[in-house]
């Protein structure tokens, strides 16, 4: 397995009135290509920090990121995001919104002809084609979120960053996503990192999904390799006991860190930054003892 | 519905009839309601103008005010006949001169009548209209670098919050010393006070446009911005695709605000500098003090009122054209 992406033992302090805020401490994660890595964790752990420090959006405190063994030093279009909340360019419609996109990444090399092929590709490949002269105001929350990974996948990223892309949708609009993410993601073989907070999604999309301890100074609690067979259908997995048997140690992860969250982080508080290492390896240890 | 009309017909304490087609509720709305208040409005003025005297007679009511708009009107017409008549005249004149001898260099010599009330309507409106344009020039760029620039908006922001409360009128005998100073070219291409009174009027719009688009700038949506960001837009196009459309509608706002402002302090300057046009109308009658002269006033307020409320309304259709945003009302 050769290594695409490398987080390379990351903290992030974010600077704030009453003194730095540790959000992350030495996260540390290889991934490989065409892997689907699915972030989950509490509200407010940091996995947003993560996916922006990867997206070069931010900077980390201290360790780096490398991706094809070069440091990620500012945000770039082969590390393309999928924003939360679809981010599209209002006064556009989704054709120019991708076309943005691809007129950027691809306008040298690419005749105009060429791209336009491509962008009509990216449309349909999301099942947009239909609307795609229509602006953001005029489609639904789901169509927007697809011209949103339709404007990701058009820039021919290395990795696809997503930070909660369908959180803001209907769960029967959610499981056509996903099943639309599937496939895509069966004949692109993308990179993927994806933040949720859906159990479900992310048994059913990952093949590992990496829990991250509460913050602050969070740091990866668990990570669990899910090896159930492509292509995975929804309903022929609810009967499945390996994939119940996943979700639920995920689950049970989740809920052990909801019921007593403070127990593990509460010692590595950013207050004594030159004590909490140490502290936070031991955190470490304890929670996969914890899950094992 | 916008929410504010929501909430101004929630909280009007005015309660519309329900009828059942919208038709019957929009005719009421948009067309009976407003007449109702003109006509109670016009008997008010007409009932309470015969209760006041002046030294120059009674206050004048509709009545009056209408026959002077004819009156105006009538004299405008003149006026041209005139204008008209005296070129006629003088071509001819110069034709005979041309005819008796070859080597003669004919001169053409232009009206100088007094204005009209057309056209000093007119030099009003050129004055706030190109006033405003060079505000915008200046403004929208400056506005935007502000916007982008934390350090640059530290370091004039306490210069615009200083000069904004300032009344523009207030520089007006500095504008008008500075371009006498100044702009002596012996054959000018615009008159000085006009420039005067286009300064002024520069001055006056600036500063709301500036705060306005730095405002509409620096609150762009920080997705937006991190969407600019991933693809790594080069810094104009950055400003060109991103910035410029997000802070449209702010910078409309800024606009229209500035040229309402413009408008009024406008026909103040032009009173109080003699400048061509609205204002020295207004006080020409004052001066002149006929029996009239109130009544012509009272035109005059009309026509500077409603030419108020139509750049508001130019100013809205051309936002509502170049936005995204068509919420804007
Ligand atoms: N720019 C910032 N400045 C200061 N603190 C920040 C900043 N960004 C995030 N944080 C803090 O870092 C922590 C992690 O935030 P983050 O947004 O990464 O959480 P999250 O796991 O994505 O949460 P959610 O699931 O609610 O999106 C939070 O405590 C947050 O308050
Ligand atoms: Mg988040």
């Amino acid at each position: 397995m050769s290594v695409l992406l490398d987080i390379s033992h990351i903290d992030m302090e974010f600077p704030t009135p009453k003194g730095p805020f540790t959000a992350l401490r030495d996260v540390d994660l290889k991934i490989a290509q065409g892997e689907f890595v699915s972030l989950i964790g509490h509200s407010g752990c940091g996995k947003s920090t993560v996916l922006n420090v990867v997206a070069g959006l931010y900077q980390a405190t201290r360790g780096g990121v490398i991706l094809s063994g070069k440091e990620v030093t500012e945000p770039g279009p082969e590390r393309a995001v999928v924003f939360q909340n679809h981010s599209l360019l209002p006064w556009l419609t989704a054709y120019e919104n991708v076309e943005l996109a691809v007129k950027q990444v691809f306008g040298k090399n690419k005749s105009k002809a060429e791209m336009r092929e491509w962008i009509e590709h990216n449309l349909d490949l999301v099942h947009m084609s239909h609307a795609m002269h229509k602006r953001p105001d005029e489609i639904s929350g789901g169509m927007k979120q697809r011209v949103g990974i339709a404007r990701a996948l058009a820039m021919q990223p290395k990795v696809l960053l997503m930070d909660e892309p369908f959180g803001a949708l209907d769960a029967l609009t959610r499981a056509h996503m996903q099943d639309s993410l599937m496939e895509i993601q069966a004949e692109l073989n993308n990179t993927v990192i994806m933040i949720t907070h859906d159990v479900d999604e992310a048994v059913l999309l990952s093949d590992r999904i990496v829990m991250m301890t509460n913050g602050p100074a969070a740091t990866i609690g668990e990570i669990l390799q899910v090896d159930l067979e492509r292509p995975r259908h929804r309903l022929e997995l609810a009967d499945d006991p390996l994939y119940n048997q996943y979700r639920a140690k995920v689950l049970k992860f989740l809920h052990e860190r909801h019921s007593k969250p403070d127990v593990p982080t509460k010692k590595s508080v950013p207050a004594k930054p030159n004590t909490a290492p140490a502290q936070t390896a031991g955190d470490i240890k304890e929670t996969v003892d914890n899950a094992a | 519905m916008n929410t504010a009309t929501v909430i101004a017909t929630k909280f009007s304490g005015l309660k519309l009839p329900q009828l059942d087609g919208t038709f019957f509720s929009n005719a009421i709305r948009l067309v009976a309601l407003p007449a109702a208040g003109i006509l109670a409005f016009l008997l008010l003025w007409s009932v309470t103008a015969q209760n006041i005297d002046t030294s120059l007679g009674k206050f004048p009511g509709p009545a009056a005010v209408m026959e002077q708009f004819n009156a105006l009107h009538d004299e405008h017409q003149r006026s041209r006949e005139k204008e008209q008549a005296f070129y006629e005249r003088q071509e001819k004149r110069n034709a005979e001169r041309v005819a008796k001898d070859p080597n003669y260099q004919p001169k053409i010599r232009a009206y100088t009548g007094k204005e009209t009330f057309l056209d000093q309507i007119i030099t009003s409106l050129v004055t706030v209209m190109s006033g405003f344009l060079l505000a915008v020039a200046i403004a929208i760029p400056l506005g935007i670098t502000i916007g982008l620039s934390q350090a640059l908006n530290n370091a004039i922001n306490p210069i615009i919050q200083i000069f904004k409360p300032v009344s523009p009128l207030a520089w007006l005998p500095l504008v008008t010393m500075v371009v006498s100073a100044l702009y002596t070219s012996p054959d000018p291409l615009v008159a000085k006070s006009f420039l005067n009174s286009l300064i002024t009027v520069t001055l006056c719009c600036l500063w709301p446009m500036v705060i306005n688009t730095a405002v509409g700038v620096a609150g762009i949506d920080k997705d937006l911005v991190n969407v600019s960001k991933v693809l790594r837009l080069p810094a104009l196009r950055h400003v060109q695709k991103i910035v410029l459309p997000a802070s449209v509608p702010m910078i409309f706002t800024g606009m229209r605000l500035s040229l309402g402002v413009a408008w009024m302090v406008l026909i103040a300057a032009e009173m109080l500098a003699q400048n061509p046009g609205l204002g020295k109308f207004v006080w020409d009658e004052f001066q002149n003090g006929s029996s009239d002269s109130l009544a012509r006033i009272m035109a005059a307020v009309l026509v500077i009122g409603l030419i108020g409320f139509l750049l508001d309304r130019g100013m809205l259709a051309l936002q509502k054209l170049v936005s995204w945003d068509k919420t804007a009302n």
